[in-house]
Order: structure tokens, then C-alpha cells, then sequence
């Protein structure tokens, strides 16, 4: 079934040791204009203490992955199709809904891409943190508010004790940022799914709040899938980076490498369109055509419309994502040809 | 001398806090934008930098006259648009367009991208008679490179740069001279917002239009602008040339703004001179006395708590800083290392 082999992934289904592992995921969206093939087979891995940024275009199933990762997906519409998502080898989409609502929160939290809707409005911030210690730990009411207090204070909100009863319209973006980490951390996960943490914030928010997530995460030994646009942060914290296009992983690669010297035409075109602070005045290059329709993705390399360096075997085979070199996998038929250039 | 468009002076929007459902009591005001004057010159490209919240829409929707200020002026080729109404308003209202930020709600769901773009022409008969309408909808398709043969689709059958492309040309119908761009791209992924940024400045060099480029993307705003202003909670504190914003900076804000850029290369992440702020953007319900940005300046003295920094050219400075000690600093310029 894999057409797909990646590093740490050998479709076998055998435990590998991996913190987190997406292995051939597939999602699709079932409408009333048609079916959408929204994830495509999926795989990617994080460990414990790395981070992973996964990066891709806007409706290349970022989201959606993470979604099925924490067992959240919209369903119906949204449909897992195949594939596995194992946590600590075991496949979390064979467990029971019990089961996968203990790992939730514990085992694997996430931060949304919108805080201020994932924020419940008719309760204030303190009590909604101080929730999950009531329901999760058993913890007294009391207990639980003085340990809510300590996450606010642990994510760098002043004032801690005054703002626990404060609602959520009351903060700040970047405050309700750090609420919904605060939210997320409570009960110290392995894994924290951020996704986009930081877009519409200044950079000087985006700065603390990125190196607050640096300093948990080093303090904890927890593994990060960061979900982003932005290449500036990705270059800034990454370890490793997955790249998306139409549902599927393109590349993924160690983030040096991956700045150095891109594996896939895609990954190429990303990082050539970025405005540069020292390239003013020029025309910025970007990658021509528009994202593939996912109700009716093309036949080949799903990139072969807006590819510059797309033949005609392109569009006849789907190129596998491959190994090539040592720290690095790319589904590209001419990935070899790309890092051996000069 | 290049002629000034438009004109703000001393600009100043509040937004009433109210408490209570049934009998509203005002508690106190949103100072959103909070004493702002600037001028943007025919042709140019201002860019409108600083955090979210400080005011960049509010200050975006006084000038297009969709709100009015709650005090001082804007002044559209020396006449204040608060004054102008009947034929002089629909005037301006055509001189002057906006482009919103989120190209996935400002733009009507159950309209065809036809009558979009063409609905300006309906408040504005006398730009194209009705005969004609149709045939300048697909020029302006054209024009921001869309299919001319797709004016009868719906915006849901458009992604999010097409839609973007949708708002400019729908901005562009009347031939206006001004556009105000609030977050054009934000929402756009690198790609695409590459796009949206090379069909701006060549729909300039084409048409002569004047921007008011509003942004939190530094790098963005670099790439577009003549002119740069920061805003931080209501107030400029930094108005310059590209150069002068970018290269010698002497506000803090701008300093620590700058120096928090995340640079797209891994190879230099650990040598960068971030400056790093502590605590949060105040509320703009009650901001800091003196200098709003005092809380978390590092070089905040008791005289920044006393005296409000005017906007103006200090000793050793060739640009309006609101800062008692602008100075230029040394800002590792990690861009150009690469
Ligand atoms: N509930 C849903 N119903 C139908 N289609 C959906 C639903 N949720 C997501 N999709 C579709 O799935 C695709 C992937 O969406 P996803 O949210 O994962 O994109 P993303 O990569 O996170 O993009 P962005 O960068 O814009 O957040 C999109 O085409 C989207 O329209
Ligand atoms: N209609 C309104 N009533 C009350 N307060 C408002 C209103 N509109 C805006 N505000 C407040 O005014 C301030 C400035 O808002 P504005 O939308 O101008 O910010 P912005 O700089 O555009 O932010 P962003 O970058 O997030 O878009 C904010 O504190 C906001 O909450
Ligand atoms: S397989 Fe062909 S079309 Fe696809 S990315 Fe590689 S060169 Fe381009
Ligand atoms: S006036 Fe004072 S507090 Fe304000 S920016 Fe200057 S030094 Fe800092
Ligand atoms: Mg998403
Ligand atoms: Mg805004």
C-alpha cells in the first residue's frame, strides 16, 4: 500500500522507539461538491526534547495532520482513510476514544492556531486551566487554582494571582498566547503540537514567547511539532524540517541542510519567494500557478503544473519521498541532480 | 517639491469602554490611535509598522472615512474629509481606496467576482457606462493576473492570493490615487505573498498610485516602502526614510523591533543581538504616563514617566524620533551577514 519510506519509518508497523510517529497517514474530506484528498500518506516523526517544524502552503494539510493526531478531526466530514499515528509505538487511531483522551493533554497537547477561539469566553483563563487539574488530577479546588496561578506565573504572565480571574477578552493577543501554553502544559505533555503560535504578533512578542517555549521544552525533554509560515523562526528553532505540498510529505530534512541546500523544487521556490531585508527594490521570485484542486490533484508529481524543472516523467509518476544523502529524504525524481548541484 | 495627497494631523481616535446592557455607562476609552500626524506624497509608499492592537486599522479606516476621528484632521489634497459631503465625498471616495486584511471574509460570499469588481462602478456610474462594464471587469481581471474568463465565479472558488488579487482589483475600478493596504498579505503564505508584492509595485509604476502599506512584516514593509512609521499603542515614535527606519533607527522600540526579525538562516541563530523586552504592551485603556513604551524600555529614566518624547529631529539624528534619548545603536545587522 506505502508508496512511501522515510527515514524512521520502515511501514512495517513495528515499534521503533520514536516519541511520535505519522506513518502513511491519509485523510480525506468527504463534501458535498466531491471528495477531497486532503492528506495523502503522511510521514513524519518527532523524539523526545527535538523540535520538528512542518511547513507547506496554505491548505496543504498541516492543520488536518495535527488534528488526527490528537483525535480531533472534524469527522464527518473528515475521514482517516489509512495509515497510523503510533505514540510510543502503540497506534492511537486503533485505541478506544478513553484511551485517547487520557493521551490528550498528558501524552500529546496542542496550541491553536487561534487562541482567542480556543479560549472558552464565558469562563475566565484561571478556571480553565485550574479545570484540567480538577478533572485530570483530582486536585481540590483550592490546589488546583494555586497551581493554575504557578503555570500563568511559569509562562511569564504578570501579575499572575490578579489575572487569574481575568476572561480572555481581557488579555492581550500575545498574553492569550502564553495563556493557551499555559493551558497546554498544565499537564506536562510529552509532545506539544504549536500550530502557528505566533502569527499576528509583533516580533518582539514572538520573540519571548518562542524563547519561553525554547526554555520548556529544554526543561522538559518534550518533543515539539511546530506548525508555521514563517521561515525566519523555523531557521531560528528548528531541528528538523517536513515540508508539505497537496497532503504529502516533499521533503524533510535536517534544518541546515535544508536552508543550505533544498532538496525539492517546491522547498527551492519557498525560500527563493522570502523578502530578503537586503534585497530591496528587486522583484521577488515566486513560484508560478496556484495550489493543486485537492478534489482533483494531477496525475505524476502533484507539483509538475507550477514545477521549473518538471520532464515528462513527471507527469506520469509519483515520486516516492526517498532518502538521499545521510540526513535527508526528498519525493522528487530529480532530487539527486538538485543537491549535487553547485 | 513633491505634492502632499494626503495630510493627518494630530489625529486622534477613542473608542468608548461601556459597561451594562440596558443603561450603558461609559467607564473609560480605547485610546486606539492617540495624536498621529504624517503626510504621504504622491507617488510613495508609506509603510505603517508595530504590534497588533497599537492602532494600524483604526488609523486605516480614519483615513478612508469610515469613521471620524474623535479628534484632529485628515486632509486629502489640503481639504479635510471630515468637512466634505454630497459630490465632493463620493469624489474622495473614489480617490481613495482600501484593501482589507483578510481576504477570506471582506469579500461578499454570494456575489460573483464579476459583480465585486464591478460594484463600485454602480455607486459611480459616470467612471463606466453601464454598456461597458463588463468588458473593464475582465481588463481589471487581467490586470492583477486572473483568468478574465472566470467573472462568474464565486470567491469560494478562490484561494486566498486570488482573493487578495480579487480586493486590489476591485480597489483599482475607480482609478483611484491613494490605496490603503491594511495587512495585505499577512494572511498569504510566502509564495503567494511574494506575488501579491510584485503585482503592488508594478500596478504603481504602471498607475502612479500612493500606498499606505499597513504590516507587522518588517521585511515586507522594507521591500515596499519609501517611508516607514512605527506605531506603538497609539502613537508614532518613529517616522524616516527606508534607510533611515532600517539602518539607523534611534527610537527603542524600532531598535528592539528590528533586532527580533527572525532571520531566514539557521547558520546564524545563535550569533544574533536580539534585544529582548520584558512584560506586555500595556492596554490602551490606560497607557503608561510620559512615554508609552516606558514599561518595557531598558532605558526608560524618571523623566520618561513625566514628560510625553515629542516626535521630532533630535541632536545626532536626521529623523523624527519620540524618544528623550534617541540616539543610534548598533544593531547587528544579521541580514546582511548572510
Ligand atoms: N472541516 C473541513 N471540511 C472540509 N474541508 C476541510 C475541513 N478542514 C480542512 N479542510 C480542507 O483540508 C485542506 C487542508 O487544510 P489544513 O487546515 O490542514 O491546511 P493548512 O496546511 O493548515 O493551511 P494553513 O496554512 O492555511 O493553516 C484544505 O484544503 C481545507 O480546505
Ligand atoms: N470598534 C472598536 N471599539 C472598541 N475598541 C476598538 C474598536 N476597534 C478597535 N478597538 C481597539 O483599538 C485598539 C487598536 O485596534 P486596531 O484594530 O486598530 O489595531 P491594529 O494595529 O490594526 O492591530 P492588528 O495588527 O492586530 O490588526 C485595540 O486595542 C482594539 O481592541
Ligand atoms: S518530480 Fe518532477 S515535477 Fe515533481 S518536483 Fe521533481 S522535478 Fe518537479
Ligand atoms: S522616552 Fe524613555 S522610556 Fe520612552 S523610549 Fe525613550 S528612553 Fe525609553
Ligand atoms: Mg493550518
Ligand atoms: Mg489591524
Amino acid at each position: 500500500m506505502s508508496e512511501q519510506s522515510a527515514p524512521g519509518a520502515d511501514g512495517s508497523g513495528r515499534p521503533s522507539g520514536r516519541l511520535l510517529e505519522v506513518d502513511d497517514l491519509r485523510v480525506e474530506f468527504r463534501t458535498r461538491d466531491g471528495v477531497a484528498k486532503v492528506i495523502n500518506g503522511v510521514t513524519y516523526h518527532v523524539d523526545a526534547g527535538e523540535t520538528l517544524a512542518v511547513l507547506g502552503e496554505s491548505g496543504s494539510g498541516k492543520s488536518v495532520t495535527a488534528q488526527t493526531i490528537m483525535g480531533i478531526l472534524d469527522t464527518p466530514p473528515g475521514f482517516v482513510t489509512g495509515g497510523q499515528v503510533r505514540f510510543h509505538g502503540k497506534d492511537m487511531l486503533a485505541m478506544s476514544a478513553e484511551q485517547r483522551r487520557r493521551i490528550r493533554g498528558e501524552g500529546i497537547a496542542m496550541i491553536f492556531q487561534d487562541s482567542l477561539s480556543a479560549l472558552n469566553p464565558v469562563f475566565t483563563v484561571g478556571f480553565q486551566i485550574a479545570e484540567q487539574f480538577r478533572i485530570r488530577r483530582g486536585m481540590s479546588r483550592a490546589d488546583a487554582k494555586k497551581r493554575a496561578i504557578e503555570m500563568l506565573d511559569q509562562v511569564k504572565i504578570p501579575n499572575a494571582k490578579g489575572r487569574y480571574s481575568n476572561y480572555p477578552h481581557q488579555f492581550s493577543g500575545g498574553m492569550r498566547q502564553r495563556a493557551m501554553i499555559a493551558m497546554s502544559l498544565a499537564l506536562d505533555p510529552e509532545v506539544l503540537i504549536a500550530d502557528e503560535p505566533t502569527t499576528a504578533l509583533d516580533v518582539t512578542v514572538q520573540a519571548q514567547i518562542m524563547d519561553l517555549l525554547g526554555e520548556l521544552q529544554r526543561e522538559r525533554q518534550m518533543g515539539m511539532i511546530l506548525i508555521t509560515h514563517d521561515l525566519g523562526v523555523v531557521a531560528d528553532v528548528a531541528d528538523r524540517i517536513a515540508v508539505m505540498y497537496a497532503g504529502r510529505i516533499v521533503e524533510e530534512a535536517d534544518v541546515y541542510d535544508l536552508y543550505a541546500k533544498p532538496a525539492h523544487p517546491y522547498t527551492l521556490g519557498l525560500l527563493n519567494s522570502i523578502p530578503r531585508m537586503d534585497e530591496k527594490g528587486q522583484e521577488l521570485r515566486t513560484i508560478k500557478g496556484l495550489p493543486p484542486n485537492l478534489m482533483n490533484i494531477p496525475p505524476g508529481c502533484p507539483f509538475n503544473p507550477r514545477c521549473p524543472m518538471a520532464q515528462p516523467v513527471c507527469r506520469e509518476k509519483l515520486p516516492p519521498l526517498l532518502q538521499v544523502g545521510r540526513s535527508r529524504a526528498s519525493a522528487c525524481h530529480f532530487a539527486e541532480e538538485l543537491v549535487n548541484r553547485d | 517639491m513633491t505634492e502632499n495627497i494626503i495630510e493627518v494631523r494630530d489625529l486622534v481616535k477613542h473608542y468608548p469602554v461601556t459597561r451594562g446592557i440596558v443603561f450603558k455607562k461609559t467607564i473609560g476609552q480605547v485610546k486606539a490611535v492617540d495624536g498621529v500626524s504624517f503626510e504621504l506624497k504622491a507617488g510613495e509608499t508609506l509603510g505603517v509598522v508595530g504590534e497588533s492592537g497599537c492602532g494600524k486599522s483604526t488609523l486605516a479606516r480614519v483615513l478612508m472615512n469610515l469613521e471620524r476621528p474623535t479628534a484632529g484632521q485628515v486632509l486629502y489634497k489640503g481639504q479635510d474629509i471630515s468637512k466634505l459631503s454630497g459630490g465632493a465625498l463620493r469624489r474622495l471616495r473614489r480617490q481613495i481606496q482600501l484593501v482589507m486584511q483578510d481576504p477570506y471574509t471582506s469579500l461578499n460570499p454570494r456575489m460573483t467576482v464579476g459583480d465585486l469588481i464591478g460594484e463600485p462602478f454602480e455607486i459611480h456610474p459616470d467612471v463606466a457606462p453601464r454598456g461597458s462594464r463588463r468588458s473593464k471587469v475582465k481588463e481589471l481581471l487581467d490586470l492583477v493576473g486572473l483568468n478574465p474568463e472566470h467573472i462568474n465565479r464565486y470567491p469560494h472558488q478562490f484561494s486566498g492570493g486570488q482573493r487578495q488579487r480579487i480586493g486590489i482589483a476591485r480597489a483599482l475600478a475607480l482609478r483611484p490615487e491613494v490605496i490603503v493596504c491594511d495587512e495585505p498579505v499577512s494572511a498569504l503564505d510566502v509564495s503567494i505573498q511574494a506575488q501579491v508584492m510584485n503585482l503592488l509595485e508594478k500596478l504603481q509604476a504602471e498607475f502612479g498610485l500612493s500606498y499606505v502599506f499597513i504590516a507587522h512584516d518588517l521585511s515586507v514593509v522594507r521591500h515596499l516602502s519609501d517611508r516607514v512609521a512605527v506605531m506603538y499603542l497609539g502613537k508614532m515614535v518613529e517616522i524616516g526614510t527606508e534607510d533611515e527606519i532600517y539602518e539607523r533607527p534611534t527610537h527603542p522600540y524600532t531598535q528592539a523591533l528590528l533586532s527580533a526579525v527572525p532571520v531566514p538562516d539557521p547558520t546564524l541563530r545563535d550569533n544574533k543581538a536580539i534585544i529582548r523586552l520584558t512584560g506586555d504592551v500595556p492596554s490602551p485603556v490606560s497607557p503608561p504616563s510620559g512615554c508609552r513604551f516606558r514599561t518595557r524600555c531598558w532605558k526608560a529614566q524618571d523623566i520618561c514617566a513625566q514628560e510625553v518624547p515629542l516626535l521630532q529631529i533630535r541632536r545626532g539624528s536626521d529623523h523624527p524620533s519620540a524618544c528623550h534619548f534617541a540616539e543610534k545603536r548598533e544593531i547587528v545587522a544579521t541580514h546582511e551577514a548572510a
